[in-house]
This record gives C-alpha cells, structure tokens and sequence, in this order.
C-alpha cells in the first residue's frame, strides 16, 4: 500500500512541475515570440515591462483575467464556455508521455523521467493529438458566427487532412525502435537520431505538425485578415487566453514530440540530458517563430493539395521503402 | 530546374529573416529618444507677431473658415486707427487635425504651425487653447512680413501708399 | 471493482448512444456518441486491450467524428435559431456523463497496478495484437481491406465530375 501511496506521490508531484514547466514556458515562448518576430521585422517587440519586457507575461495574464468574458447572446452557452478549456487540457494532457531524460536512479528506486510511460505511448499522442481539434471546432460553432464557423471548418479539414500524413511519417520511427513506447523510441537513438536515418519522414512529420498546431504557413483556421481570427473571433478574455495559451503549450508538446521521435531526445555530448532535451525543445520552438517570421499564409486549396497529394503518397512511399530495407536488412 | 528554383524560394527568406534579426531595429524608443523634426513639420499652432511687435492676426476669419474640423473661433474687433485684431481667439486642439489649412489660409502670416508636437495630454479641456496662450512674441518663419506694408487698409501707410501698391482707382474716372 | 466499473461504464455508453439518438442538435448528438466511444475505449482498456482502445479513440473520436463533424458544418444542418430554454436541465445529462467517465478514468488510473489480476489476466500488447491481425486473422484483414478500397472507388465513381449529363437534362 505505502508503495502505491509512493508511486501516487511521484506521479502528482511529477504532473504539478512539468504543469508548471510548460505552463510557464508557454507564457514566455508568447513574449519570445513577439521578441523574435519584432526583431525580424526591425522592430523591438516588447521592452517596457521590467528588462527586455521580462514581465510582459504576467501583464498579459492581468489583462486577460480582468477583461469582460463576453458570451454572444445567440451561442450554444455551455459549450461555448467548455470549448477553450478543452483546448487546453488536451494540450497539456500529452504531456504525460514525453521521456524527458533517462530514468533517473533515487533512494535506490528506477524513476522514470516521464510521468507515465505507456507501452503505447505513441498512440496515445496521436489520439490526443487528434482530441485537440475538438476545442477549436466546438468553441467555433458554438459561438454562432459566421466567421467562427468558417474557422472551425477549416481547422476541421486542415487536422484531418494532416493526421493522416503525421501518423504514416511516425511509422518507419516505431519500425526502426520496434515499439510504440516513447522512451523505447528515444533507447532506439542512442547512435544515430532518426532525423539521419529517415530524413524524408523527418520533413513530412515537420510539415505535418506545423499544420496540426496551425501556425502561419498553415494559420488559415485563425486567418486575421480574412476570417478576424477564425474559431476565436466570439471570445474574449480568459477564455480568449485559454485558446492562445493552448496554442503556445501545443508548440512545446510538438516540439518535444519532434526532439523525442527525430532528433534523439535527450541524447547528446556533454551537457546533461535535461538540458539537451530542453535546448533541442526551444530550439524546435525557434524554428516554428522563424517561419511565422518568413513565410506568408498558404492558400485553402494549397494546403489541401500539399496534404493529400504529396504529402500522404511520400509518407506511403517512405514506409514502403522503409520496411522493405528493414526487412532486407533483417533476412 | 524547378524543383532547385522551389527550394531556393523556400529556404532563401529563412536566412533573409535571420539576418534581418541581428540587424539593429529601426524603431526609436520615443519618450527616452526624441528625434527632431523638419521646420516644416506641422504641430502646434502659434499666432504671430509682425516685425514691429504689433499682433498679426487682423481677425479675418479665414482661417476659421478654412478649417475642416471648425475648431478655430474668435471674436473681431478694431482699435481707434482702423486697424482690426481679435478680441478673443480660441484653437480647440482637441479637434484640430493638424493639417495646417488655417496656416495656408492666412494672408498676414500670423497663424503658423510649429515643430513642437508633445501636446497631448488627459484632460481634453486644457487643450482648449486662448490667445493669451497662443500669442508668441516673435515673427514665427517669416522674419520681415509685415502685412500692413504690403496691403490692408491705411493704418500704417495711407491707402495705396505702400512700396509695391499703385494708388487706388477712382472708378468714376474710368467711365467713358 | 473492474467489473462495477465494467457496468457502469456500459450503462454510460448506451445512455450515450441513446441520447445521440434522441437529441434534435446534430452537433450535441456528435458530442453525446464521443462520450459514447470513450465509455467504450475505457471498457476495452477494462478488458486488457489498451491497443484497441487507443485506436478506438483515435480512429473513431479523433478521425470519424471528425468528418461527421465537418459534414454536419459544411451543410449547416445544425439548427442556427435555438428556442431560449430554460438553461442548465438540458445540460444535466451530458454532464452527468461527462462526470462519470472522468471518475471511471481516474478510478482506473489510480487502480493498484501492481494488482493487475482484478481485471483481465493479461494485457494484449501491440506485438501480440499486430501477429494475430497479421497471422491469424490476415484473410479477414484483407478482405476487409479490399472492401474498403470497392467502397473508395465506388465513392469516387459516383462523385465524379459528370459535364454530359447536365447538357442531357437540359434538352429533356
Ligand atoms: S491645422 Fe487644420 S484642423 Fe488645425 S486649426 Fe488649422 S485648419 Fe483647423
Ligand atoms: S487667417 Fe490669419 S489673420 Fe485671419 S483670422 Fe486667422 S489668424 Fe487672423
């Protein structure tokens, strides 16, 4: 029994910092990405809140906590307050498999460095990943607008669409480790990160997650200046918040995704494990802001194209190629 | 090749944009770096004095008539001599739009625009501004204008009697 | 406790189908069959087969719904006037719902692992499930399989672009 209190203990204790973690570093990856694009654009981003605007966050939660929460008088209330929690809960919930280091050995005991390592704990990214389109479709029919109806049907077709090539990309990665366990993925890459091995599904899984956290190339769901914000025009406030904190937590949950399956995890020279996950992690983050900072917003049937057409053929094409050379390599 | 000239287009921006952020930023931190502005730039507005130290402003009305946002009032009145000022003159800054009508309207010069653009401020009210408040001792851009020399009715010079003036018409001689 | 778990959690999912059934919102009916196919992912996880359950929730919640979903969008079958009811009453089933697969979740999360043996013997893991689709069963894997491929082409087929026959209806 005092081992299943213990285990408990362990698993909340575990849960509450990496909350705090991510919850934090979401925050600051909104201030670093209005840093990094102001300066992309010769601007400042930023500096007046304490230095380099350090505090801006903090300023950002006041305001949003201590705006209207507005609800439209014609919305389907009650799911219409629920949606942008959703959002962010399903965001936060696939944290619970990423292996951030190698277990970690105190008082004797093997602790794992994950909250819970699933045997399957690959599946249970996607099918959470899969869940987080639920917030955003729901909040944007609830709210009774045209414009956040058209947001949710294109953040509908757009996951959709991209689901299917992210999970044939992730494939030739569970073929090569032979397991659906993260942290039996991460063991698999102790040599050579996937990222050499497969890079073509390296590219299509990049691609895919891009689309599946809908940043800019792919940002037509929230389109301001052709739908005023898509999904989330109705709201306001915290829940406003809800939906662009969701949005930051899921670049973090993406970005360890891509750190864990391509480039190694915790693998590295030198530094401690933690600290070359993380780096990779934020390094994977400064690439998505580099790329709202560059490229422009792909067109509806553009993305369709891109989807179906070459991204899902390569991916098949990929896993063909893959599995027979495994195979070769095998017999 | 297309498919090089595609990766270039793809990949070409990323590294234009990664130059672009360890270029130093164009913005200037306005209240702690002030830049100073052209002569010409047009912010508030100032009545003038001609040469001699006498008001410009001859209460003409057409600045006020001019003003887009009609936020220029005054009130006309006369001196002993003929010659006309305002009595009172009131610019509401909280209207005007600063786009420097009332300036090009002016025949005596006496309405000019200045440089000095930090004005704003929380209580709208204050920026009703009077003639005590508007009136500069000094001619403003143009050192040597003096309208009365020029034209205007006889308070300096009698009628027609300025250098650049031909004396006045008796319109019954013109008559065949 | 598994088998409690076990009917309750049954009794959720035909409560939820019966309600996706009987609700008159397309959209609230999507949500009530979701509550629906977690209830039933939990009673596959409850059986030893957290494979299927994890397929279950990403095929059927995360794919199929999500196509139901769009359908029911793109052709706005959802009503836009709703009646001003009277609020929350509506509400109670759905949450009921709601709550009670969350307290099932958790009841299986915080379930002494150690003590396994409560519920099923053993867990089905993925190496197991993918040599008896692939051994046992492959036939009927490939059947099905093709079944679905007549059924894409088929789909296709009547879907296609078809110039000709709208000129004939004209003349008609
Ligand atoms: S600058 Fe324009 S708006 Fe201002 S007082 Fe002159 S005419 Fe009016
Ligand atoms: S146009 Fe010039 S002279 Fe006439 S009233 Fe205005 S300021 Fe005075």
């Amino acid at each position: 029994m005092s081992d299943l209190l213990l285990n408990l203990a362990l698993i909340l204790v575990k849960l509450g910092l990496i909350f705090a973690v991510i919850l934090s570093m979401a925050a600051y990856l909104v201030l670093a990405e209005r840093k990094i694009l102001g300066r992309m654009q010769l601007r400042h981003g930023p500096n007046r809140l304490g230095p380099f605007g350090l505090i801006q966050p903090v300023a950002d939660v006041i305001k949003l906590i201590t705006k209207e929460d507005f609800v439209p008088d014609q919305s389907d209330k009650w799911l219409f307050l629920f949606a942008p929690g959703l959002t962010a809960l399903t965001a936060l919930l696939s944290f619970v498999v990423v292996p951030f280091s190698p277990p970690l050995a105190i008082f004797g005991r093997e602790l794992p460095m994950v909250v819970c390592d699933l045997n399957i704990g690959l599946l249970y990214f996607l099918g959470i990943s899969s869940l987080g389109v639920y917030g955003v479709v729901i909040g944007g029919w609830a709210s009774n607008s045209k414009y956040s109806l058209l947001g949710a049907i294109r953040s509908l077709g757009q996951l959709l669409s991209y689901e299917l090539s992210m999970g044939l990309a992730l494939i030739p990665v569970v073929l090569t480790a032979k397991s659906f366990s993260l942290t039996d993925i991460v063991m698999s890459q102790a040599d050579w990160p996937n990222l050499v091995r497969h890079p073509l599904a390296f590219l299509i899984f990049l691609v895919s997650i891009a689309a599946e956290s809908k940043r800019t190339p792919f940002d037509m769901p929230e389109a301001e200046n052709e739908i005023v914000g898509g999904f989330h025009t109705e709201y306001s406030g915290m829940r406003f918040g809800l939906f662009f904190v969701g949005e930051y937590i899921n670049l973090v949950i993406l970005g360890s995704m891509l750190t864990v399956l391509f480039l190694g995890g915790w693998h590295g020279p030198l530094l401690p494990p933690i600290v070359w996950f993380s780096l990779k992690v934020l390094f994977v983050a400064f690439c998505f802001i580099w790329a709202r900072g560059t490229m422009p917003r792909l067109r509806y049937d553009q993305l369709m194209h891109l989807g179906w057409k070459v991204l899902i053929p390569l991916a098949l094409l990929n896993l063909l190629v893959t599995a027979a050379v495994l195979l070769a390599l095998k017999g | 090749m297309g498919i090089w000239r595609d990766i270039k287009g793809t990949l070409l921006p990323f590294w234009i944009t990664l130059g672009y952020l360890f270029t130093k930023p164009a913005t200037i931190q306005y209240p702690e770096e002030k830049r100073t502005p052209p002569p010409r730039y047009r912010a508030r507005i100032v009545l003038t004095r001609d040469p001699d130290g006498n008001e410009r402003c001859v209460a003409c009305h057409l600045c006020s008539a001019a003003c887009p946002v009609d936020c220029i009032s005054m009130q006309a009145a006369e001196t002993e001599d003929g010659r006309r000022y305002a009595a009172w003159f009131r610019i509401n800054f909280a209207r005007c739009i600063f786009c420097g009508l009332c300036a090009e309207a002016c025949p005596t010069l006496a309405i000019q625009m200045t440089p000095d653009y930090e004005i704003c401020n929380r209580d709208p009210l204050s920026l009703v501004q009077e003639k005590e408040d508007l009136l500069i001792d000094g001619c403003g851009k143009d050192e040597e204008y003096n309208f009365y020399r020029h034209s205007g009715i006889g308070v300096v010079n009698p009628r027609g009697g300025n250098e650049d003036e031909n004396a006045p018409v008796n319109p019954k001689a013109l008559v065949p | 406790m598994a088998s409690i778990l076990f009917y309750i959690l049954g009794f959720v999912m035909l409560a939820a189908t019966l309600l996706c059934v009987t609700c008159r919102n397309p959209v609230h009916a999507v949500i009530y069959l979701v509550k629906g196919f977690f209830a039933l992912a939990l009673m596959f996880y409850l059986l030893g087969a957290p494979l299927i359950a994890a397929w279950e929730v990403i095929v059927y919640v995360g794919a199929i719904m999500v196509l139901f979903l769009f359908i029911i969008m793109v052709l706005e079958l959802a009503p836009r006037e709703q009646p001003q009811e009277p609020g929350w009453q509506r509400w109670v089933p759905g949450l009921l719902l709601a709550a009670s697969i969350m307290i099932c979740t958790l009841l299986i999360i915080f379930q002494d692992p150690s003590a396994a043996s409560h519920g099923p013997n053993h867990f089905v893991g993925p190496r197991e499930f993918g040599e008896a689709l692939f051994g046992k069963y492959a036939l009927a894997v490939e059947v099905v399989s093709f079944q679905l491929l007549f059924a894409a082409v088929g789909a296709y087929y009547l879907g296609r672009y078809q110039p000709r026959r709208r000129n004939e209806e004209d003349q008609t």
